[in-house]
C-alpha cells in the first residue's frame, strides 16, 4: 500500500505539475497541504500570485474545505469519526483515551507540534467502526489495542509510508449479493456492446424522437440505442435524488456545447454510507465502464467528451488503486483516443480529491468544487446537464448509477428493469449498520421490506432504522414492513439500526450537530438555523430544555424548509422531524419544564465574579 | 388590587439607563388618559419595592447582575404581560457590548492593574450584586411577551404600543413608529 | 413594442410583464411590485443567499431574485406565511450579527433594519450569538465592523467585478462564514481599497463605513426615515431592463 508523503514540494513544482491551471485549485491545496503540512500565510500569497488569483479567493477557497488547515496543525493529525455509529461503537471513550495517553486536549495542538487530536463527520466505516484518519488516511476498527499501537508508532515519529499496513487494511464486508455485485462483465463488455447495439424496437420510437431528430449520423446507432436502452431500464439515480438517468443523459446530450462531461459522484458523504467505497474498491472496472458507456452517449462521435470522478477525501486512500485502474484502461484502448477501435471516440477520466465538504456530494456544489472553488449549491436553473463544469452540458451521476448503466448497456433496458418494482426497477445496495450482528453491504432487489434486512443482517429487539442517513427517514418498529423503493422508503443507501436500548435523543442530536458543522453558510435558513437548531439541542441535552424549545425547532423546521438554497438545508431538519412524530418521548423526558428555561445557568454566569470577589454569600448565588 | 376596570401596571430598569422611562414620561398630557385606564404598581415613580400581582409589567434594560435577575424572575411571576421596553431590554443594547471580553479578566485591570491605581481592590460588598459573565436581553432569562424597539423607543411609539394593547388589539408599530435607533 | 404581446406572469394577482431573460424581482420592480430583498441590487448579478425574496411560484418556494420569468406563472408574495419567513430570516440575521443600530453609522440608511421596521421586526426573538468579530480599523478611510455582515458578497462581486479587485472574499463554513480580505496580514490598509471604489458603497448595512463622514444626515431625513423600504425600493428600481455587471 502507497502512504508516500511528498517531500515539501515547493509552490512552483505543485502549479506546475497541475499546468497552472486555477480550475485545478482544490488539488493544487491538497497536493501543497500534503507536503507541507498546512498552508502557511506566504504559500497562500505566493500560490494566488501564480494562479493570477486574488490572495482572498485562494483563502476563501482553503478556509471552506475541513481538510485544508490554514493555521499549523500537528505532525499527526488524527481525526475520529463522529458519526452515531461510531459513538454507538464506543468511539468517544476512546478518543478520551487517546488524548490522555498523549497528553492532548481534543482540538488543540500538542506543545511539541506533535500531533492534534479532533473529530470528524462520517469516514464511511460503519460497518468496521469506529473509524479514524491519520493525515488523511483511514484506519478502522479502532479500539485500545490499536490506539495503543498508534501512540506508540506518533511517539517513535514513524513516517506514515512505515505505519503497518494491517492497521490501513478495510473490509468490503460483502454480506449479499444480486445482479450488480454477481455480475460477470469484463472490462470493455460493456462498451463494445454499446457501440454495437443496432436500432432495435422501432416501434418504441416516440419516446426517443427528439433525439433522433437531433440528427444521429444513421450509421452510428450504437449512441442512440443504447440511450434508448437506459431509458428503457428505467434506472433511477442512486444518489438520492433518483432521478431518471436515461432522461438526464439525453437532456445532456440534447444540450448544445463543446464539450459534454461525465462526472462521477463519488463524495459518498452521508453518514452510515459505505457502499460506493466498495464498489470503488472492488468494481472500479465497472464504474469506469459506465461513465465510457455514459460518454459515448453524449458525445456519439459529435462533441468531445471528459470525465471526473469526485472522489471524496475520506476515501483518499483509494486513489492510487483508481489511478491504476484507469492507467490500464488506458493501456486496453478503454479510455483515451479511438476508444475500443471506434475513431473518434475519445475520453478519458481524471480523479479530484475532495477536502472534507459533505456539501460538495451535492451535484451543482461539486462542480464549482472541481472548478477550484468552494463548494456553494449553483442557482438553478440552469441545471448541469445544459450548463455544468465551465458552463458546458454536464451528467453528475452516483458511482453505483454508473454502474448499474454498464449492466444496462451490456444486458439491455429489459432485462434490467425486470428486477425489482413497477416504479423502482433494478437493486439497490444497502449500507447497513449499527445494532446488528453482520453489518456490511447488502444488494437486494427494490422492494425489500425493511423486516427482511433487519433479519438478514441479524438485527434484534431493533427500536428505529435510519433509511438513507440523516437526511432520510427514521421509522419505527411499526414500520418495518415497508419497503425500500422510491414509492415508499427511497434511500441513497445508508442503513442504520438502532436496537431498544438506544436513546434516540443522542441520535438525532448527533445528525442536528453533522449538519450544523456542514452547513455550507450560503444561505440565511440553513447557516443560521442548523447552527441554531444544534444550540437548541444542546441545551436540551444540557438539561435546560422547555417547551418554548420545542416550539422553536418546529419554527426553525419550517423556515429551513421553505427556504433553504439547497438538500442539505431542506434536509437538514428530518431528524428532529421524525424523532418529533416519532420519538416524542425521547424528547418530551428531557424538558425541564413546560414554558421557558434560560439556555445558560445563571447561577454559573456568576461564577467568574464570585471568583474574583471571593463572595460565596446568599446574595452571590443565584 | 386594581381599581375595577383599570389595568394595574409595574415597571422597572434594569440594565438600563432611564432613557426608555424618560420616554415614557414625554407622552405628556396623555399620560392622564393613560391613567385613567392603568394604575401603577412598583416604578420609579412610585415607592413600591416589590412588584404584586399585575396585568403589564414594563421592563428597560438588559440583564447584567443578579439583581437583575431576580426583579425580573419577580416581574415575570406576577405580571400577566411582559413587555421589553428599549434596545437593552430587547437586544442587550450597549451594556451587551461588553459581551467579547473576559469578565475576569475586565475586573482585574478595572480595579487591579490598571496604572495609577494605588492599593487596587474588587469591590466585595454583599449589597453589591455581582455580574453575570455575559449581558443578555430580557428574553433569553425569562419569557417575554412583547418588545418594543428603540433606543429610546419614542414617546409615540409607547403610547400607541400602550393604547393598541390596552384596548385588545395587536399593538402594531407602523413606519417611524418602529425603529431599532 | 405593443405591451399586450409582451409575456406576463401573475403576482399576488396582478399581471407583471416581463422581457425575456428578467427574473421574478426584476420584472415586478420594474412593474412597480415590491417584493423584499436583501442580496439583490439591480447592478448585479442575483446572488440568492438571503432568501427574503422568497415567493411562491405555482405553489412552490423559490427566491424571486434568482427564478426565471415565466408566461403564465402564478406568484404569490404578499401572504401571511411569507411575510412570516421574512421576519423569522431577518430575526435571525439579528440574532447572528452583532447589529447595536444606536451606535450604527449605517443606522437609517440599512436595509437590513428597514426590512425589520417594514415586516414589524420587533425583536431577534432568538437567542443571540454573540459571535466575537473583531473590527479593522486599519485602513486611513475605511472602517470594517464584521459584526454587521450579512455575508450578501455584494462587496466581493463589486470589487471583482467594477472595480477590477478583489479585495473581499468570503471564507469558512456554516455559522463560521466570514468575510475576509485580501491581505496576508488580514488588513483591510494592506490591500488596494481606495475608498473611492465600488465595493465601498455597495454594503447595504454597516460593515464597510467610510470614516470621517459618519451620522451627517439628522435622524428623520435618513434613507429610511423618509419613506419605507418597501417604497424606497421602488423609486430606485430601474424602469428599463437594467444594466448590469458580471
Ligand atoms: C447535501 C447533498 C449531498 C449529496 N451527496 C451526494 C453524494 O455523496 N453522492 C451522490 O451520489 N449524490 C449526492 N447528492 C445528490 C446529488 O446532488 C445528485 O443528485 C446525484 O449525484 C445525482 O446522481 P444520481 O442521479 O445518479 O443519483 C447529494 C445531494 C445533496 C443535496
Ligand atoms: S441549504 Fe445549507 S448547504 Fe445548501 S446552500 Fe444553503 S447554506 Fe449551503
Ligand atoms: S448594520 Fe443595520 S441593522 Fe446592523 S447595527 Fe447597523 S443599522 Fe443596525
Ligand atoms: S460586507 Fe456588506 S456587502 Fe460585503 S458581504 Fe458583508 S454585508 Fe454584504
Ligand atoms: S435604557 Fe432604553 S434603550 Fe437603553
Ligand atoms: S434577495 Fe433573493 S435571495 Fe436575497
Amino acid at each position: 500500500m502507497m502512504r508516500h508523503q511528498d517531500l515539501h514540494p515547493s509552490v512552483d513544482e505543485v502549479v506546475a505539475l497541475h499546468g497552472g491551471d486555477a480550475t485545478r485549485l482544490v488539488q493544487i491545496l491538497r497536493d501543497l497541504q500534503e507536503g507541507q503540512g498546512w498552508l502557511a500565510p506566504p504559500v497562500v500569497t505566493e500560490l494566488a500570485r501564480k494562479l493570477g488569483l486574488s490572495r482572498a479567493r485562494v483563502e476563501g477557497v482553503a478556509a471552506f474545505y475541513s481538510f485544508l488547515h490554514l493555521e499549523p496543525v500537528g505532525q499527526y493529525r488524527v481525526l475520529f469519526s463522529d458519526n452515531i455509529t461510531d459513538r454507538m461503537q464506543g468511539s468517544e471513550a476512546l478518543l478520551a483515551y487517546l488524548s490522555e495517553k498523549l497528553w492532548v486536549e481534543k482540538g488543540k495542538v500538542s506543545e511539541d507540534g506533535l500531533l492534534s487530536i479532533d473529530t470528524t463527520s462520517c469516514t464511511g466505516l460503519c460497518d468496521q467502526g469506529p473509524g479514524l484518519l491519520v493525515n488523511g488516511w483511514a484506519i478502522p476498527r479502532i479500539d485500545q489495542e490499536r490506539l495503543d499501537q498508534i501512540a506508540q508508532l506518533i511517539l517513535a515519529r514513524q513516517p506514515i509510508a512505515q505505519w503497518p499496513d494491517e492497521l490501513f487494511r478495510i473490509e468490503d464486508n460483502i454480506r449479499r449479493q444480486d445482479t450488480l455485485l454477481g455480475h460477470g462483465l469484463q472490462p470493455g463488455e460493456a462498451i463494445r456492446a454499446a457501440i454495437a447495439r443496432a436500432e432495435s424496437n422501432q416501434g418504441d420510437r416516440p419516446v426517443s424522437e427528439r433525439s433522433w431528430r437531433e440528427g444521429i449520423p444513421a450509421a452510428t446507432p450504437g449512441p442512440a440505442a443504447t440511450l434508448e436502452e437506459i431509458k428503457r431500464s428505467n434506472l433511477r439515480g442512486r444518489g438520492g435524488a433518483g432521478f431518471g438517468t436515461g432522461l438526464k443523459w439525453e437532456a445532456c446530450r440534447n444540450a448544445p456545447g463543446e464539450t459534454h462531461y461525465v462526472v462521477c459522484n463519488a463524495d459518498e458523504g452521508e453518514p452510515g454510507t459505505f457502499k460506493d467505497r466498495v464498489l470503488l474498491t472492488r468494481h472500479a472496472d465497472l464504474v469506469f465502464e459506465g461513465m465510457t458507456v455514459c460518454a459515448y452517449i453524449l458525445g456519439g462521435g459529435r462533441t468531445t467528451t471528459h470525465g471526473f470522478l469526485y472522489l471524496r477525501g475520506e476515501y483518499r486512500y483509494l486513489l492510487e488503486p483508481l489511478n491504476e485502474c484507469l492507467a490500464r484502461r488506458r493501456r486496453d484502448g478503454l479510455l483515451g483516443a479511438d476508444i475500443c477501435g471506434r475513431t473518434g471516440f475519445d475520453f478519458d477520466i481524471e480523479i479530484h480529491v475532495g477536502a472534507g465538504a459533505y456539501v460538495c456530494g451535492e451535484e451543482s456544489a461539486l462542480i464549482e468544487s472541481l472548478e477550484g472553488k468552494r463548494g456553494i449549491p449553483r442557482n438553478r436553473p440552469p441545471y448541469p446537464v445544459t450548463h455544468g463544469y465551465l458552463g458546458q452540458p454536464t451528467v453528475v451521476n452516483n458511482v453505483e448509477t454508473f454502474c448499474a448503466a454498464a449492466l444496462v448497456a451490456k444486458e439491455g433496458g429489459d432485462w434490467y428493469r425486470a428486477q425489482g418494482t413497477a416504479k423502482s426497477a433494478g437493486t439497490k445496495l444497502l449500507s447497513v449498520s449499527g445494532d446488528c450482528e453482520r453489518p456490511g453491504i447488502y444488494e437486494y432487489p427494490f422492494g425489500v421490506t425493511v423486516r427482511q434486512v433487519l433479519e438478514d443482517c441479524g438485527a434484534r429487539h431493533t427500536q428505529a432504522v435510519q433509511v438513507s442517513g440523516p437526511s432520510g427517514t427514521l421509522i419505527d418498529a411499526s414500520e418495518f414492513d415497508r419497503r425500500i423503493a422510491f414509492e415508499d422508503l427511497p434511500t441513497a443507501g445508508a442503513f442504520m439500526v438502532f436496537d431498544e436500548t438506544r436513546d434516540m435523543f443522542d441520535v438525532v442530536r448527533n445528525f442536528v450537530h453533522f449538519f450544523a458543522h456542514e452547513s455550507c453558510g450560503f444561505c440565511t435558513p440553513c447557516r443560521v438555523g442548523t447552527a441554531m437548531m444544534r444550540n437548541v439541542v444542546d441545551k436540551i441535552h444540557a438539561g435546560r430544555g422547555a417547551q418554548h424549545d420545542v416550539e422553536e425547532i418546529c419554527r426553525l423546521q419550517k423556515v429551513m424548509h421553505l427556504a433553504a438554497h439547497c438538500g442539505l438545508g431542506h434536509t437538514a431538519c428530518n431528524p428532529m422531524r421524525d424523532v418529533m412524530q416519532r420519538f416524542r418521548p425521547a424528547i418530551q423526558r428531557r424538558l425541564k419544564s413546560l414554558d421557558f428555561e434560560p439556555a445558560f445557568d445563571l447561577d454559573g454566569a456568576l461564577a467568574v465574579a464570585r471568583q474574583m470577589t471571593g463572595r460565596d454569600d446568599a446574595k452571590a448565588h443565584l | 388590587m386594581a381599581e375595577a376596570g383599570k389595568l394595574r401596571v409595574a415597571t422597572t430598569s434594569l440594565a438600563g439607563c432611564f432613557g426608555c422611562h424618560m420616554s415614557l414620561l414625554d407622552i405628556d398630557e396623555r399620560l392622564f388618559a393613560l391613567l385613567e385606564k392603568v394604575e401603577f404598581d412598583r416604578t420609579p415613580l412610585t415607592d413600591i419595592k416589590h412588584c404584586g400581582p399585575c396585568d403589564i409589567g414594563i421592563i428597560e434594560g438588559g440583564v447584567c447582575n443578579a439583581e437583575n435577575v431576580e426583579v425580573l424572575r419577580e416581574f415575570r411571576k406576577n405580571c400577566k404581560i411582559l413587555i421589553a421596553m428599549g434596545a437593552c431590554a430587547v437586544t442587550g443594547g450597549l451594556p451587551a457590548q461588553r459581551n467579547h471580553l473576559d469578565l475576569g479578566a475586565c475586573l482585574q485591570e478595572v480595579y487591579l492593574t490598571e496604572p495609577g491605581l494605588v492599593n487596587g481592590q474588587i469591590p466585595n460588598d454583599p449589597e453589591l450584586p455581582l455580574p453575570l459573565d455575559q449581558v443578555h436581553p430580557l428574553h433569553e432569562v425569562v419569557k417575554v411577551d412583547y418588545f418594543i424597539p428603540g433606543c429610546p423607543p419614542s414617546a409615540d411609539a409607547i403610547w400607541k404600543f400602550l393604547t393598541d394593547l390596552i384596548a385588545g388589539r395587536t399593538p402594531r408599530l407602523g413606519h417611524g413608529l418602529i425603529e431599532y435607533d | 413594442m405593443n405591451m399586450d404581446v409582451r409575456p406576463s406572469f401573475l403576482l399576488d394577482g396582478e399581471e407583471i410583464p416581463f422581457e425575456p431573460g428578467q427574473t421574478v424581482i426584476q420584472a415586478a420592480l420594474t412593474a412597480g411590485h415590491y417584493i423584499p430583498h436583501l442580496c439583490y441590487h439591480p447592478e448585479f448579478v442575483p446572488h440568492g443567499s438571503c432568501k427574503l425574496c422568497t415567493v411562491k411560484a405555482n405553489g412552490r418556494p423559490a427566491a424571486a431574485c434568482t427564478l426565471p420569468a415565466q408566461a403564465g406563472l402564478e406568484v404569490e408574495s404578499e401572504t401571511e406565511e411569507l411575510n412570516d419567513l421574512r421576519r423569522t430570516l431577518v430575526q435571525m440575521l439579528f440574532a447572528e450579527g452583532n447589529h447595536f443600530c444606536p451606535a450604527c453609522e449605517k443606522s437609517g440608511n440599512c436595509v437590513l433594519q428597514a426590512l425589520g421596521y417594514d415586516l414589524g421586526v420587533m425583536t431577534a426573538g432568538f437567542r443571540h450569538f454573540f459571535l466575537d468579530r473583531p473590527v479593522d480599523a486599519s485602513h486611513p478611510d475605511i472602517l470594517l465592523d464584521f459584526n454587521r455582515c450579512v455575508l450578501c458578497k455584494l462587496c466581493v462581486r463589486a470589487s471583482e467585478e467594477v472595480d477590477g479587485k478583489g479585495v473581499f472574499s468570503l471564507a469558512g463554513r456554516g455559522i463560521s462564514r466570514r468575510l475576509i480580505v485580501s491581505a496576508e496580514s488580514g488588513r483591510l490598509a494592506d490591500t488596494d481599497i481606495a475608498v473611492t471604489d465600488k465595493a465601498v458603497e455597495v454594503c447595504p448595512v454597516g460593515v464597510i463605513i467610510r470614516k470621517h463622514i459618519g451620522f451627517q444626515t439628522p435622524i428623520g431625513r435618513r434613507r429610511y426615515d423618509v419613506r419605507p423600504i418597501s417604497a424606497q425600493a421602488l423609486e430606485d428600481a430601474p424602469r428599463k431592463p437594467e444594466a448590469r455587471h458580471g
